[in-house]
């Protein structure tokens, strides 16, 4: 009522006027552009694909893949498979060495972080030349490098390095060890084994409730692996050693029997994890100096000794700075993991991005599932990070 | 990475109506641009390879040459567009390049679902074994076992898991982006075996430390028409590419040599006379100028020339002439007439 009369004259200009609507209005807006150009995209697409005569369509999986893939460690293959098996296999791969490499990246990267922090002059310099060294060369030459020291330096398959009791072997085509054959009765020690696992659970819980009602501290630790040690032990023994080894033998050109860690996945494994790993080291130590001095100060003065305080006062204080950009750096590792293609490690990109790509001329559609794949690997990381996350954060009361 | 990229920007070209605009008018393009861009490999001693200047020289670039030479009367107007065997058809389909000159085998599916156009063949090659002679293997029959250097996208790849299946051994594949890396890899003995077409495997073998260590086996266990391919839908410049092949392999038939080619504009044989444009409006027709074919010959001489100043019997690579003789010769050959 109390409104001037030109504004009501011109609804649209009222719209405008008030700051509520006008956000709306341009949410509006921008929704609609980027629609348009999505749909300006797609149609492209279709009228593209149409011009050069290409069908768009995903038929193609199913089609025999007739070429070889070298390492399927976890699925059989054969080159009459199809193009979906060779993907999988390449995923599986891809899921390998994403999944070594943050491991051995977390490890690696804690210790030289923590090493930065250390008081010793040496130590403390030796882990910031490696950290600069490492993360500022590009992770492509990284993995060209140690490829080439490996199959240059290590020798052939015939000189091989026996590294010891004539099982484990070294060679240029691959680190070759015993691979582990189980007997009848083996499965009674696996059964063994996740009852010993339990036990464990149940006496850490028990162990917990205990120190929280009465105070008293139980050796947990070791505790523990006296359970996960003797009982299995003992199931072994019963059951008598239902456990042979497939030793790796010099057959021909190669060697046959046991396990082997192809130079491909090694250099790949070393140079995504070393690289990666220094940036989990600046993580690691933006945490523990994140924790204040005051923390560690006040936990001696309670009487803690200073392990327990590293344990109990430090390290859970330092997670909450750590957990988010470690997340990062894992997503990061996966995704890395694509340059597997430079020095031939057969994952999604060099199978169905590479070799299916080639052979069947289908871009659009391959290059489309190899990035949902690593769409999906990455967001699956990062839930699996938020949850760890949510699960330590700083519980008030 | 380098293959990836293009993989990804031949994705986006399909997204951003790049290869749309590639598609006909080929030779217009050519002509406003003023040179020509070839698909090639990243380099094969003798077929494709750049010299100590950066100057691509060799048996595919001379027939790139050649088609520089027919379009725009300059064989020196050529672009080079490195390419795996990966990247090659990407690259042709994205409007890259213009035409492929890239030792690439004629193949159905090629042809027909990767949507190229072929026409007909420069260098017929086979798939072949080499391996050190102090393997002591004699024959591709007793490889089983071997670790095998090959290049990945490449019809060798196939034709090596069909050979290794169908005589029921076993083979360690190990997969090589191009010709450099399968050499340093079979070199370090990562691999005891590399295969790809015999004239790759010479060509390789020329460029080792010691030759005369390594064999090429005697099996050939494919027949690979090597020959250039261009994109679907420009007929026109289909046209060309095939007849410049044509020219170059007439020309010998017809005993024209970069040498004679200015004298042999006189001569009295009337399909002489047609080829080099004394006689008719062939050149037209094609949308070229009427003396195209004489500036082939006249820059880079015929199929027999080029074939001999790149890969022919003088060292290094002393490739014999054999299947690629001309068709009077015993090999196979053979240009449809100029009429």
């Amino acid at each position: 009522m109390t409104q001037p009369a030109q504004s009501t004259s011109n609804p649209l200009l009222q719209l405008w006027r008030n700051q509520e609507s006008r956000g709306v209005i341009i949410q509006i807006i921008t929704m609609a552009v980027v629609f348009a150009l999505l749909a300006a995209i797609a149609r492209n697409v279709v009228i593209n694909l149409e011009a050069v005569g290409k069908e768009f369509s995903f038929g193609f999986l199913l089609w025999p893949a007739a070429y070889d893939i070298g390492f399927s460690p976890f699925l059989e293959y054969t080159n009459q498979s199809t193009h979906l098996r060779a993907a999988v296999v390449g995923l599986l791969n891809t899921l390998l060495i994403a999944f070594w490499g943050c491991i051995l990246a977390t490890m690696v990267g804690f210790v030289l972080g923590i090493m930065r922090l250390s008081s010793n002059w040496l130590v403390s310099k030796l882990s910031y030349a490696f950290v600069e060294f490492m993360r500022n060369v590009p992770i492509l030459i990284h993995i060209l490098a140690i490829y080439a020291m490996v199959v240059t330096l290590l020798p052939p398959a015939k000189k091989a390095l026996n590294v010891g009791a004539d099982a484990f072997f070294l060679s240029n085509r691959g680190f070759y060890v015993p691979s582990p054959v189980f007997e009848d009765g083996a499965t009674i020690v696996g059964v063994v084994l996740l009852i010993s696992i339990v036990l464990v659970y149940f006496f850490k819980r028990w162990a917990r409730r205990q120190q929280d009602d009465t105070g008293k501290i139980y050796p947990v630790l070791w505790v523990s692996l006296g359970i996960l040690v003797a009982l299995p032990g003992i199931a072994f023994v019963a059951t008598g050693m239902p456990l042979s080894w497939d030793i790796p033998v010099l057959k021909g050109f190669n060697f046959k029997g046991g396990m082997a860690i192809k130079p491909e996945f090694l250099a790949l494994w070393l140079a995504l994890s070393l690289y990666t790993a220094c940036f989990i080291a600046e993580i690691v130590r933006a945490g523990i100096l994140a924790v204040s001095h005051g923390q560690t100060e006040a936990a001696f003065a309670l009487g803690l000794r200073p392990n327990r305080t590293l344990q109990l006062i430090i390290i859970p204080q330092a997670l909450r700075v750590i957990v988010p950009p470690l997340c990062s750096q894992y997503l990061n590792l996966t995704k890395n993991s694509s340059l597997a293609i430079a020095i031939g490690y057969m994952d999604i990109t060099a199978t169905l991005g590479g070799i299916s790509l080639m052979q069947t001329g289908k871009e659009m559609e391959t290059m489309l599932i190899v990035m949902g794949v690593y769409l999906v690997i990455s967001l699956l990381i990062s839930s699996f990070m938020n949850w760890f996350n949510h699960r330590i954060k700083l519980t008030e009361r | 990475m380098r293959q990836k990229t293009t993989a990804v920007l031949s994705a986006a070209a399909l997204v951003l109506g790049m290869a749309g605009t590639a598609q006909a008018g080929t030779l217009e393009d050519v002509r406003d641009r003023g040179v020509l861009r070839c698909v090639v490999s990243t380099g094969i001693a003798g077929f494709a390879q750049p010299d100590a200047n950066g100057v691509w020289g060799g048996f595919d670039i001379d027939f790139c040459r050649a088609t520089a030479a027919a379009v725009l009367g300059d064989a020196s107007k050529i672009e080079a567009v490195t390419s795996t065997g990966k990247t090659r058809f990407t690259k042709l389909n994205a409007g890259e390049g213009d035409v492929l000159w890239r030792n690439t085998t004629i193949t159905f599916s090629r042809d027909v679902s990767v949507k190229l156009r072929f026409h007909g063949v420069n260098y017929y090659d086979g798939q072949g074994f080499m391996v050190k002679k102090d393997l002591g293997v004699s024959s591709a029959s007793e490889l089983d076992g071997a670790s095998v250097c090959i290049q990945t996208g490449t019809t060798t790849e196939l034709n090596l898991a069909d050979y290794f299946s169908s005589n029921n051994m076993n083979y360690e594949p190990v997969p090589i982006e191009t010709n450099d890396e399968a050499r340093q890899n079979y070199e370090a003995g990562r691999c005891d075996v590399y295969t790809t077409d015999a004239s790759g495997l010479a060509s390789t073998r020329s460029a080792l430390p010691n030759p005369d260590d390594h064999m090429v086996l005697p099996e050939i266990i494919s027949k690979e028409p090597l020959g250039p391919a261009t994109r679907h839908g420009d007929d026109q410049w289909s046209d060309i590419v095939t007849w410049v092949l044509n020219a170059t392999i007439t020309a010998e038939e017809l005993g024209v040599t970069m040498a004679n080619v200015d004298e042999m504009k006189g001569s009295n044989n009337p399909e002489v006379r047609r080829l080099l444009g004394v006689d008719g409006s062939q050149g037209s027709e094609l949308g070229l100028s009427d003396d195209w074919a004489y500036q082939i010959i006249k820059q880079l001489g015929n199929y027999g020339e080029i074939f001999e100043r790149n890969i022919g019997v003088n060292p290094p690579l002393g490739i014999a002439r054999g299947l690629n003789a001309l068709w009077t010769d015993g090999g196979l050959i053979y240009s449809p007439p100029f009429r």
